[in-house]
């Protein structure tokens, strides 16, 4: 897959959404074009994060230790972004990833991001945007959880 | 204890061979004296006609006879010869006699030098004798590099006056003597004139340079220190780096190379200000000479022939003279240099030579046990190190010493193998006293091992068997001109009292207990066993496939090796690894591979292809220009030129991101830059060959699954292929050689092991891509047997001096190898893998415990661990602080008693 594809596929993922052209190029060309196979971890729970991988083609399970068994909560096709949380503040995984198929990815590795980020602050001001847009999301699926956890132990 | 006076040692350690110089330096004085006689014979003879005052005069010539008693004795009756032919018979005679004189001179200045150099390599030789029984403590205070300079520089002289040494004296004033005989003989005035000028050249000579004596020592001592400071500053320099000390080295060596301009600079003043005092001596007497002879010759005092022959003998005088007076102030400024010398290779406590005897038959096994006795080792300051330790080791026990570093437990371990010489008690092996024992007993059946090491310079392999390198096991045969070649060395060491071990036999005494036990082990096997004990057999087996092997003096492997492609080619399709694995194709464009390996497929030997030369080379641009590459290149350079631009415009010049362009000098963008406004401007026609050239050079380092640019099309590729055959086919003879071409069916001789098993390329972006690869790779040798053929291409590599092509860590583990090659009775192990971290420590210690006991004799095992944790699978564990032993005891023992070891452990 050439750079300009993976520039396209980039543009994709709404975390660069915001991105300009000449920033996403340069963002592709400092990530690593990487190939999983099938059955291969990308990583595992509790490592330290250190690099997201932007889903070019293929499927990828997301994988959580629940008492003792592997149970697979999600499952990732292209244009998802995995591990982008722990390239930002330093947590751990909270989940194992596996390559469910063949998978493509563009490796972004957390130092290359950051300094993209300390470049351009532009950059970061999306970024940011695109992070309270997901935050403001995710506290309003929190209230309507809450209130329907409430509803049920009243009910 | 060296001989102090030069002379004497000379005369002891040369006799005969003086003696017989100085008979032939005898022999040549007559035909010496003849020479200077003739000169007068021819003028007053057959020149000036004395003797042929009548026409047809003949005088008798050659007649041999002497008178004795009043009678005459004629050995040969001689020729009788007119005027004409005398001259040209006793011209003739003087003509061989300065033939023979030259050939005189000639073998005894020969002989001299060779005598010479014998004492030489003899006082060179005894100096390292010397130095290799040192006591140990003695070295704290030394520096090699001024022992080198000794041994190299200091002694050179010496041994070039020791030829010299009465040869010189008796030849120099044998001919003096004789000219002065032979000028008092012609006249008493001027003998007496000539006398009394020489005397005072000895008088006043010597004593101007007694001075040059003084000065010349102070040279030698500061010469020396110098050669100990860059010594220093060569050891050091990691130390001058980080601490910013480079200027105060500069400084420090700045004034001692003034110090040493200054006393060389009075040196050239005294010497050349001498020089010119004997010479206007030497030449006042002929001015004397001149005046007085020519009185005597107008008042018919003498005659003009003697006046000639007696001037052209004073002309030889003043040479011998002067010599005579050189060699004294040679002897006393060797003197000098020698008892300094030998003043630093004379101290105390010198190792006892029977103690480093070599033994006649197998060095028998150690007794146990080995008993320390009250044992006190203090240093040279006085400070106690070691306090009345007590502890007694039986045979086949393992110890474990705990102790931080300054709590003695290194001095205690370096006891047992006599690196300290105690203040008081004593260690025992079954009741002998340690020193009491050879060098041999300790050296062959101890293994010792601590965290520095020393590895000479060499292969692995050389510094692993350099522990078992005791003396030669059989002697070498020789033949044919080697035979004689060998047999003049035996002679030569023999007369210079040198060893006449033969560096070249077969040293390695693997067989130590073996030899008792009649199993015998190949040195191999043994090999590959102690270095998977030491944790080193993963490192030697990738230097291996690292390593590079000639197929033509090694046929064999090479076969193995593509043998071994071959199946490894069905692995990676059977395991379906095709992916992760392109395969070199002559045929075929290998797309992980850069566009320039694709044109030259093949590894480049020496610097004619090398990838920083390629896009210079005029070979490489004929072939691109004849394949109509040049042209097509040269738009995928700019192509690549311009996106490099385009994504790198925004950042500023020094960022980070720079580095990541692989095919591009990041500094070198604003001249890219440049060119390519220029080209846009005026066409890309104008540009100048070298500057094209300068944008094709870019692509021949572009990989696209790497660079992902997409430059590389179906056309390229079919280009490119065109290329690489035109430029296989057109290979101009004087360019063979420096390529060796990719093929399938072949070993490449000047690629790496690893790449002639691959003979491709590993594809880019697979995740675990390379491991994979390498898994199979060593799976595959493991099957076919190879594994073995690796680790022992991998122990011939150049480990550097002192080893420092290795890690750190590979050295520690390596010198703990070298400890168990020996197969030793006792292994003495002090802190050995200080650079590794606990848990690795722990794996190699299990694997080393495991190791010894498949040994026939289970040796016993004193170990200076650096964690207490690590004690706990010995026998016995000793617990130190401060000097002294606390506890010790078996594990379970002290575990219950809550004594030092429980609290070490607790902390």
């Amino acid at each position: 897959m050439a750079l300009n594809d993976e520039v396209e596929m980039l543009g994709n993922v709404s975390l660069f959404a915001g991105l300009k052209p000449s920033q996403l190029k340069l963002l592709a060309f400092t990530s690593q074009h990487l190939t999983f196979m099938e059955g291969d971890m990308l990583f595992s729970q509790n490592d330290s994060g250190d690099a997201a991988y932007v889903v070019l083609c293929g499927k990828a399970d997301v994988i959580v230790q629940i008492n003792g068994s592997d149970v697979v909560v999600a499952t990732l096709a292209e244009n998802s972004i995995i591990g982008e949380i722990a390239i930002l503040c330093d947590v751990p995984r909270t989940a194992s990833v596996r390559a469910a198929t063949r998978l493509e990815t563009l490796c972004i590795e957390k130092e290359q991001l950051l300094k993209l980020l300390k470049e351009f602050p532009a950059m970061a001001i999306d970024l940011m945007k695109v992070l309270a847009e997901r935050l403001a999301a995710t506290t309003a699926d929190l209230s309507a959880a809450r209130a329907e956890l409430n509803k049920l132990s009243k009910g | 204890m060296l001989e102090r006076n030069i002379l004497k040692f000379t005369w002891t350690h040369s006799r005969p061979a003086q003696i017989f110089i100085l008979f032939i330096v005898l022999l040549s004085m007559p035909t010496y004296f003849m020479s200077l006689d003739l000169p007068k014979q021819i003028v007053n003879g057959p020149i000036l006609g004395q003797g042929f005052e009548t026409a047809g005069a003949e005088q008798t010539f050659m007649k041999l006879s002497w008178t004795f008693s009043g009678e005459e004795w004629v050995l040969f009756s001689g020729f009788q010869l007119e005027r004409l032919n005398t001259l040209f018979a006793l011209s003739g005679t003087f003509l061989t006699l300065i033939i023979v004189n030259g050939l005189f001179k000639f073998y005894i200045n020969t002989y001299k030098g060779r005598l010479g150099e014998r004492m030489l390599r003899r006082i060179r030789y005894s100096l390292v004798d010397r130095l290799l029984r040192f006591p140990v403590r003695a070295f704290r205070r030394i520096k090699s590099s001024e022992m080198a300079s000794m041994v190299k520089d200091e002694v050179e002289p010496i041994g070039g006056f020791m030829g010299d040494a009465f040869v010189q004296p008796l030849l120099l004033g044998g001919q003096a003597i004789t000219a002065m005989t032979f000028i008092m003989v012609q006249n008493v005035y001027l003998g007496l004139i000539a006398m009394f000028m020489i005397g005072i050249q000895f008088i006043i000579i010597p004593r101007m340079r007694r001075h040059l004596i003084r000065l010349g020592k102070e040279r030698q001592i500061t010469a020396r220190k110098l050669a100990g400071r860059v010594g220093e500053i060569v050891d050091g320099i990691t130390h001058v780096h980080v601490n910013d000390t480079s200027h105060y080295e500069r400084a420090d060596i700045s004034s001692r190379l003034a110090k040493i301009f200054y006393i060389r600079y009075e040196l050239f003043q005294r010497k050349f200000f001498t020089k010119f005092l004997n010479n206007l001596l030497a030449q006042i007497t002929p001015f004397l000479f001149y005046v007085v002879g020519g009185y005597f010759a107008l008042q018919g005092k003498i005659d003009v022939g003697q006046l000639v022959a007696v001037i052209a003998a004073y002309k030889d005088l003043p040479s011998p003279i002067k010599e005579l007076i050189d060699w004294d102030q040679q002897r006393l400024d060797v003197e000098v240099k020698y008892t300094q010398v030998v003043e630093q290779f004379d101290i105390e406590d010198m190792l006892d030579e029977n103690l480093q005897a070599l033994p006649d038959e197998a060095v028998p096994p150690l007794a146990f046990p080995i008993e320390i006795n009250n044992l006190t080792v203090t240093d040279d300051t006085g400070t106690t190190l070691l306090n009345r330790a007590r502890l007694k080791i039986a045979a086949g026990t393992s110890l474990a010493i705990v102790g931080p570093s300054n709590s003695g437990a290194d001095v205690l371990a370096d006891s047992i193998v006599r690196l300290h010489v105690p203040d008081t008690g004593s260690v025992s092996f079954g009741g002998t006293d340690l020193f009491d024992i050879g060098e041999s007993a300790i050296g062959r059946r101890v293994g010792y091992a601590a965290s520095d090491i020393f590895l000479p310079q060499g292969s692995l392999r050389d510094g692993l068997l350099y522990a078992l390198k005791h003396q030669p096991v059989a002697e070498r045969t020789y033949e044919g001109p080697d035979a004689l070649t060998r047999q003049r060395f035996l002679n030569e060491a023999a007369i210079t009292a040198n060893s006449n071990l033969d560096i070249d036999a077969d040293w390695l005494c693997i067989d130590n207990d073996l030899a008792a036990s009649g199993e015998g082990m190949a040195v191999h096997q043994r090999l590959v066993d102690v270095l998977c004990a030491a944790g080193l057999e993963d490192d030697v087996f990738n230097l291996g496939l690292r390593g590079e092997v000639d197929p033509d003096s090694n046929p064999q492997f090479a076969d193995n090796i593509l043998a071994a492609r071959k199946a490894l080619r069905a692995h990676i399709d059977d395991e379906k690894l095709s992916d992760l694995v392109e395969l070199f194709d002559p045929q075929k464009y290998a797309v992980q591979a850069t566009i320039g390996e694709n044109l030259l497929f093949g590894t480049p030997v020496g610097d004619e292809f090398a990838p920083q030369n390629l896009a210079q080379n005029d070979y490489l641009r004929s072939i691109l220009r004849d394949a109509g590459l040049e042209d097509v290149l040269l738009a995928k350079g700019v192509e690549l030129a311009e996106t490099t631009i385009g994504l790198f415009q925004d950042l500023p010049p020094d960022h980070e991101f720079f580095n990541q362009i692989t095919f591009m000098d990041a500094e070198r963008l604003p001249e890219y830059a440049a060119l390519l406004k220029r080209a846009k401007q005026t066409g890309e026609t104008a540009l100048t060959v070298d500057e094209r050239y300068m944008l094709i050079e870019l692509t021949f380092s572009y990989v696209e699954p790497q660079h992902r640019m997409g430059l590389v099309d179906e056309d390229l590729q079919d280009r490119v292929l065109d290329g690489r055959n035109r430029f296989k086919n057109g290979l101009p003879a004087d360019l063979a050689g420096t390529i060796s071409f990719y093929d399938p069916e072949t070993y490449n001789a000047a690629a790496s092991v690893q790449d002639n098993l691959l003979m491709g390329r590993v594809t880019h972006g697979i995740a675990r891509g390379p491991q994979r690869v390498f898994e199979v790779m060593s799976a595959t040798l493991k099957e076919m047997q190879l594994r073995d053929e690796i680790l022992d291409l991998g122990l011939e590599f150049d480990i550097g001096s002192a080893g420092k092509r290795l890690s750190s860590v590979q050295r520690q583990k390596l010198g703990l190898a070298r400890a168990l090659i020996k197969q030793p009775d006792l292994l003495v192990l002090n802190r050995p893998l200080s650079a590794l971290d606990g848990r690795q420590q722990a794996v190699i210690l299990s694997d080393v415990m495991k190791y010894v006991t498949r040994q026939t004799n289970k040796p016993a095992i004193v170990w200076v661990v650096s964690d207490a944790a690590l004690a706990s699978d010995f026998d016995e564990i000793c617990v130190m602080a401060g000097g002294k032993i606390l506890e010790t005891g078996k594990r379970e023992t002290l575990l219950k008693s809550g004594g030092a070891y429980s609290q070490v452990l607790a902390e």
